[in-house]
């Protein structure tokens, strides 16, 4: 299992062909208070880089991408319930939907928790 | 970090106390230290500090001031007394609003408090319309902070005795610390609370007295902003602009009743006719169905998809805990209890209109008991 990162500050935990994603905690850093969280449907499907979900916080609305290509198999109904979720645990109870990956090699584009800390560093 | 901005006297106050500094009116300002939401509720529950030094400070005074002025606001200054303050909005001669501002009567002049993105321009205005021996000084080296909430009294009463006994709208000249301050009951937050002026000097000695008592925390624009939305309070450039009424915005009760007779302010004839007949279209306020905001940009349409109106400010209530905006309408989808259709990002969202303010102002009006 491993964790890769995005410039738009999404994780996607991938385990075989099964993904997770959610946004970093650098990003619900930056949002503050998330009030509302909108997950894709199960068996949409997604391109990397398109919009995937909604995130807002009071201040201020966010778009989701998607960090990989593939179909959506669940939404996070808990986030949607509570959004605080995306600010007490981004990179754990609070993600946003998981997809069956269609391409695993556009992982290799994505970041390591290395370079995406030293990313972030720099911004 | 942009180096176009200019900084405040309190810049490395708000620094070392975690604030996340922005760009706004061409200054750095904080946005928030904590959270918006943990600040935003804070203020509704004890006191919360914030810095308003971007806001322009202005005197003006000439035995032609009050004359020159009323050409220009459709306030009644004549019977506006020393230490009273109110509400205003400087108009052009089509009854546009060029700024909202508070004006106050003070030992032979008077100190208008204008909006931090619009003070060059209001004053230009001012000094290109009033007469010639009208003097106007930008008080340059002066700092503002605002102390808001229900517990702002407790704690500015045990640095300054006395501003207990001002009531809402009125202010006066106390000592902080050593510092000469003046202070008044009034405020953007809905709240009862202070605006204390004092030297650009003083301000970090200030900050720190006031901050350093139990009930206050210093608090961002981001929760500013949320507070005054929930107020029901319009933000110039937002929700007023040059091409928005007095009538249009619903600030009917800035045009005394007086100068609706007697005229002889810029716009006049426009806004005494909208007073007459209702303006074309009316800011509104929405209570939106769901939990996703509706924000500034939205456009409000009819059955038929067209563009009937739109959003100019929203965002999500703390206080209730529900999304909510301000809009211009049509006059007849002005009532409160109207529904009106909302586009925005891609997808169409049901408001309803909703008397302002939101949340109950908690004014210290004179009269009231404590």
């Amino acid at each position: 299992m491993s964790v890769y990162y995005t410039k738009e500050h999404e994780w996607v935990r991938v385990d075989g062909d099964e993904a997770t994603v959610g946004i970093t905690d650098f990003a619900q850093g930056q949002l503050g208070d998330v009030v509302f969280v909108e997950v894709p449907d199960q068996g949409r499907t997604l391109s990397q880089g398109g919009e995937a979900a909604v995130v807002e916080s009071v201040k201020a609305a966010s778009d989701v991408y998607a960090p990989v290509s593939g179909t959506v198999t669940e939404g996070n109904q808990a986030v949607v319930d509570e959004p605080s979720l995306v600010n007490t645990d981004p990179e754990g109870e609070g993600w946003f939907f998981k997809l069956t990956l269609s391409d695993n090699h556009e992982l290799a584009g994505l970041m390591s928790a290395e370079q995406y800390q030293a990313y972030c560093a720099d911004l | 970090m942009s180096v176009s901005e200019k900084t405040l006297p309190l810049d490395g106050w708000h620094r070392a106390r975690g604030g996340r500094m922005v760009p706004f009116a061409g200054y750095q300002m904080p946005v928030q230290y904590e959270g918006i939401m943990a600040e935003h509720l804070w203020t509704r529950a004890s006191a919360g500090l914030f810095d308003v030094s971007h806001m322009g400070q202005l005197i003006i005074t000439g035995p032609e001031a009050e004359k020159g002025l009323e050409t220009l606001l459709p306030a009644d200054l004549s019977s506006l007394g020393e230490g009273r303050l109110r509400y205003s909005l400087l108009l052009n001669v089509d009854g546009g609003i060029v700024d909202d501002l508070m004006i106050t009567r003070r030992g032979g002049h008077f100190y208008v408090v204008v909006n931090g993105a619009t003070k060059h321009d209001d004053i230009d205005y001012l000094q290109l319309k009033l007469p010639p021996h009208v003097v106007l000084d930008h008080m340059k080296e002066q700092a503002l902070l605002a102390l808001q909430g229900p517990k702002a009294v407790d704690a500015l009463s045990r640095l300054a005795p006395g501003v207990e006994s001002l009531t809402f709208m009125t202010g006066g000249g106390f000592q902080i610390g050593g510092a000469k301050a003046w202070i008044s009951r009034s405020g953007y937050t809905g709240e009862d609370g202070f605006e204390i002026s004092i030297p650009a000097r003083d301000a970090a000695a200030v900050a720190d007295l006031i901050a350093g008592q139990e009930e206050v925390k210093p608090i961002g624009l981001g929760a500013r902003d949320s507070l005054r939305l929930e107020a029901g309070l319009p933000l110039y450039g937002h929700d007023l602009d040059h091409t928005t009424t007095p009538i249009e915005a619903g600030l009917g009760f800035a045009v005394s009743k007086q100068r609706r007779v007697d005229g002889g302010f810029a716009g006049w004839h426009r806004i005494a006719k909208e007073i007459a007949d209702g303006p074309i279209r009316k800011r509104v306020g929405l209570a939106i169905e769901g939990r996703q905001p509706v924000r500034e940009g939205a456009i409000a349409v009819d059955a038929e998809g067209n563009e009937v109106g739109k959003v100019t400010s929203g965002g999500f209530s703390p206080t209730l805990e529900a999304p909510i905006a301000m809009a211009y309408v049509p006059l007849g989808a002005s009532e409160p209890g109207t529904k009106v259709s909302l586009a925005a990002r891609g997808k169409i969202f049901t408001g309803t209109v909703t008397p302002m303010p939101f949340v109950p102002h908690r004014y210290h009006r004179k009269g009231a008991p404590k």
